[in-house]
């Protein structure tokens, strides 16, 4: 082990101007179809049409750029954003795996593309069949009963489960009594925030300091006769699996409540263990993480809901269908939520994922949730050899699942070097920089790096050596770190913008507006 | 790797799952099938899709058909945005900037200068304008058009389930426009917004949208606006008629229709702290470095969202829809002014067209509201005695995919048919239909 990684990398740095800046007046980008003679003839003047008052005066002031300045303009753009494709990315929570090429010339195709929500069935059989069939796959991982598709992101998901388990309560002439949603601080933010959104009380649990999660005498205290259900991920983003899970479920139920279980992130678990069989009431995947659509840059992801038999009732609608001869949407749900979003939901993550399940079959995927977790736990102990790295709960839980939540307390607290110095500096030796941690940090000065099935151990060993020399780093000459990023494609950031409203600057406009007048030439070529 | 971490088998890593919860069989999935194999047996299955280029199409209704420039689709494939995921500015410098270019080019869309991150479709943030409303005015109450997407009026409630109650206004029968009166006597000082649609669910241009804001605000309330993008380059922009925040879809700048999974809702506000303070999602703003010359980018009010406040933003946030909107920027800079505005005309030139051209069939009325359209208009078929189901069926026969049959969500229009028309419909597809129409209702 070295702790003189050379930090040699540097970014692509094209000092690109904002695309305004590179508008001239008069060019464009493409041309399309207009209007034939014949046409405009029989409508004539059809802008005179539109009342007076409705008629825009000029058009929107959106850039003159020439095709090949658009293309050159986003591709440098593309080239200053750092994939999984790009390098050693191991985002935690998020289950940065690799995405076969395979899947994205299949979501493409013009038969996946070009077909419109509202055709007829019996046009789009292709389409339906492929998401009856990821529905039932979708149902054998985690043995729910029925899957929706609709939600087209974890948060969206977890919302729609709100909605299922407020309107199972309202179904039963409970709603008013049960208003309580119990949550864990370790779980997604979305499993608080969502029902909170839909007027539930939120109650919080916090872990325990040896086990790494809450007691069954913390949820015990929490149960009364308000509790609607238990909103919770599992396993947490610590790695930590909460092992009390059967018994949470057998107390919630006991008391009247529903439990949505966060299954996200189940990619250590996947074809080990089936959550519905645990006694889950509901439960969600996200596509974007386990089951390899990628990421794009913050979506669109995919999220579809799982629903044990007596809330499939409840599920949103249309379900894709099959009647033995032809496959349909099914509107037919009386107690339906009705529509969490338009349409029927991300349909090419759904194509993704079918291809992605069958080419890897039950087999591929016990092995690759296997190799996923051997790869996180070498780089667990790699990582507590880095001088100022510790992992909370080591003791109780020396083995993880999908991740470990380490934490720089340490090395703050010996050289002032803190999480948010690492991860400016970690990007100069070509890395991208590290999951800290959803808010509260209960963890001080968090990181969380998810190694999936797809890293190598050539990548493992890399991002602990990177680390070593880091933190080397930080103990001998901690100002390089202090004042990275050196090889990024820009420098320090001034981040006074975000909190105050006479500079934050969402849009061009209100840039030029708030500094005075036209492109003032900075950062122009 | 077992070595080093100190076990002699893959199993013990498990060793927190408890046994008697563990799932031992063999799922019933597939056995594991090559690249070639998966490829040909998916591909086959999507032979039995039949694409709009195959047929001609007259379906939008939330979702509509547009040329896609080969541009588009090439960047929205690039590696490098497909791949990435959440970095900081250091290491996703150009995502940022390409989504700042994105807030700022639906900025000038719709005249307003706050813009946020991407989300999920219209339905899903026009119910986070309406939650914004609710929480920016201390109301409880929301004042919808009776004539509006019923999917999207669903997602609606859903968002505001137990916490804003949705009240339908009328609308005037003649011309399908907002009826002002009736909204003068629901609008009151517990109305929280008052929203409305341009162009409406069923294709016409609301004229009123001024009186509606004033209405709406000479109550306190705040006005929020629906949008379709490409009409704003020839309506007048939102924010030019007192909207306060404006919300659409923006599937039509550049994304394929893909069965409706490539939705992309916009969500745009006054740049007032308020309002600002009251958006769920990320937005971005531009900022400068430490060295002279170069951009950066952060995030505005970073723990007003869910990430930070959890249960206490009231609000959801997270992967939505970052890659459609960088599709959207490439769209909307291949355009520039003269694109959209000679584009929105084409496409309303057409669907004139087409209005005209099927109001000559005796049976049929088009439009039933005598207002002016911009792509979407209404087919009423109750003299032709026939179901919709059925006229669809003898234009699939000829190659045609007809419009949505609205006539279960408004029965009270008869047997009426939602058609779209675009700039990709030729005069003589336009004519075919019309023809084929005929022969379907005979």
């Amino acid at each position: 082990m070295t702790e003189t990684e050379d930090a040699d990398y540097h970014a692509v740095r094209w000092k690109e101007p904002i695309i305004f800046q590179l508008s001239r007046e008069g060019r464009r980008g493409c041309s399309l179809p207009t209007a034939e003679q014949e046409i405009k003839t029989a409508v004539g003047n059809i802008e005179s049409r539109i009342p007076e008052r409705m008629r825009r005066k000029s058009p929107p002031k959106l850039p003159e750029l020439s095709e090949p300045e658009v293309v050159r303009h986003y591709v440098r753009l593309s080239q200053q954003t750092y994939g999984v494709d790009s390098g050693i990315h191991i985002h935690g929570t998020c289950t940065m795996k690799y995405s076969p090429k395979v899947n994205e010339a299949i979501a493409r195709s013009p038969k996946v593309a070009d077909i419109h929500p509202l055709q007829d069935s019996e046009t789009v059989q292709g389409i339906l069949a492929i998401m009856y069939q990821l529905q039932k796959w979708l149902s054998e991982l985690s043995g729910m009963a029925e899957f929706s598709l609709q939600p087209r992101g974890g948060a969206h998901a977890v919302l729609s489960n709100a909605r299922i388990i407020r309107e199972y309560h309202k179904l039963n002439g409970e709603l008013e009594q049960r208003n309580e949603i119990i949550t864990t601080v370790l779980s997604h933010p979305c499993n608080g925030a969502a029902p909170a959104m839909l007027g539930f009380k939120v109650v919080t649990l916090y872990p325990n300091e040896e086990t790494g999660y809450p007691d069954i005498e913390t949820l015990k205290a929490a149960v009364t006769k308000h509790t609607a259900g238990l909103m919770m991920t599992n396993p947490y983003d610590t790695g930590v699996f909460d092992s009390n899970i059967e018994e949470y479920i057998k107390l919630v139920h006991e008391a009247g409540g529903l439990v949505a279980i966060d299954q996200a992130n189940v990619n250590s678990t996947l074809c080990r263990l089936r959550i519905g069989d645990v006694g889950a009431d509901l439960c969600h995947f996200n596509l974007h993480k386990s089951f390899s659509t990628p990421h794009a840059s913050t979506g669109p992801g995919s999220a579809p809901i799982g629903a044990k038999q007596e809330l499939t009732k409840f599920l949103p609608v249309p379900i894709a269908n099959y009647d033995g001869e032809k496959y349909y949407l099914d509107y037919d749900r009386p107690h339906t939520i009705g529509k969490i979003g338009e349409f029927y939901g991300v349909i090419p993550n759904i194509v993704r994922a079918y291809a992605w399940i069958m080419s890897m079959g039950a087999e591929g995927l016990l092995e690759a949730s296997e190799v996923a977790v051997i790869n996180n736990n070498y780089l667990i102990k790699k990582l507590l050899e880095v001088r100022g790295v510790s992992l909370p709960w080591h003791r109780a839980h020396p083995l993880r699942l999908q991740e470990g939540r380490f934490s720089l307390e340490k090395m703050r607290n010996e050289t002032g070097i803190g999480i948010e110095d690492v991860n400016r500096r970690i990007i100069d030796y070509g890395l991208q920089d590290l999951e800290t941690s959803h808010e509260p940090w209960i963890i001080p000065e968090p990181f969380t790096p998810e190694p999936p099935e797809t890293s190598s151990k050539e990548d493992l060993d890399r991002f602990a050596q990177v680390l070593h020399a880091i933190s080397h780093e930080a103990y001998t000459t901690p100002d390089i770190i202090r004042t990275a990023p050196h090889n990024a494609a820009i420098s320090k950031i001034d981040r006074t913008p975000s909190s105050d409203p006479k500079k934050w600057a969402m849009t061009w406009r209100a840039y030029l507006r708030k500094t005075g007048g036209e492109d003032n030439g900075e950062a122009s070529r | 790797m077992l070595k080093e971490i100190g076990v002699t088998s893959a199993e013990q890593l498990f060793v927190d799952i408890p046994q008697t919860i563990r799932h031992t069989k063999r799922l019933n999935l597939p056995h594991p099938t090559s690249e070639y194999e998966t490829r040909r047996h998916i591909e086959k299955l999507l032979s039995r899709n039949a694409t709009s280029t195959e047929l001609i199409s007259f379906l939008g209704a939330g979702c509509w058909p547009h040329y896609v420039p080969a541009v588009c689709d090439e960047i929205n494939s690039r590696s490098e945005f497909l791949t990435a995921y959440a970095g900081d500015p250091y290491t996703d410098l150009g995502r940022y900037q390409a989504l700042f270019e994105f807030q700022s080019m639906i900025g000038e869309l719709v005249a307003l200068d706050a813009v946020s991150y991407p989300w999920y479709d219209w339905g899903t943030v026009a119910s986070d304008a309406l939650r914004m409303a609710s929480t920016v005015t201390g109301r409880h109450e929301i004042l919808v058009p009776r004539i509006i997407s019923p999917d999207t009026l669903s997602v609606m409630r859903n968002y505001c389930d137990g916490q804003i109650e949705i009240t339908l206004i009328k609308e005037n029968r003649e011309t399908g426009q907002l009826d002002l009166e009736d909204l003068k006597d629901k609008v009151s000082s517990k109305t929280a917004a008052v929203y409305a649609e341009n162009p409406s669910y069923l294709g016409f241009i609301e004229t009123g949208c001024e009186e509606i804001s004033r209405i709406a605000h000479d109550c306190g309330a705040l006005f929020i606006a629906g949008v379709e993008p490409l009409s704003l380059g020839i309506l007048t922009p939102p924010g030019e008629y007192g909207a306060d925040i404006v919300c659409g879809e923006g599937q039509p700048l550049g994304m394929h229709t893909y069965y409706g999974g490539a939705l992309l809702g916009f969500l745009a506000c006054r740049d007032e702290e308020r309002l600002v303070s009251a958006v769920p999602h990320r937005l971005i703003t531009i900022t400068k470095t430490e060295k002279e010359g170069e951009w950066g980018f952060c995030y505005v009010l970073p723990h007003r969202t869910m990430f930070a406040a959890r249960d206490k933003a009231r609000s959801i946030t997270g992967t939505a829809t970052a890659l459609w909107a960088i599709t959207a920027a490439v769209y909307m800079s291949l355009l520039g002014p003269s694109g959209i505005q000679e584009l929105a005309k084409t496409i309303m030139e057409k669907s004139n067209y087409a209005m005209k051209r099927l109001s000559e069939i005796e049976e049929i009325k088009v439009p039933l509201f005598n207002a002016a359209h911009f792509e979407e208009f209404t087919v009423n078929l109750d003299s032709t005695h026939k179901p919709i189901r059925e006229i669809n069926r003898s234009l699939l026969n000829s190659g045609i995919i007809g419009g949505k049959d609205i006539s279960k969500e408004f029965p009270e229009l008869g047997n009426t048919s939602l058609f779209c028309v675009t700039e990709i419909h030729t005069k003589s597809d336009i004519d075919m239909l019309a023809t084929a129409l005929e022969e379907a209702i005979r």
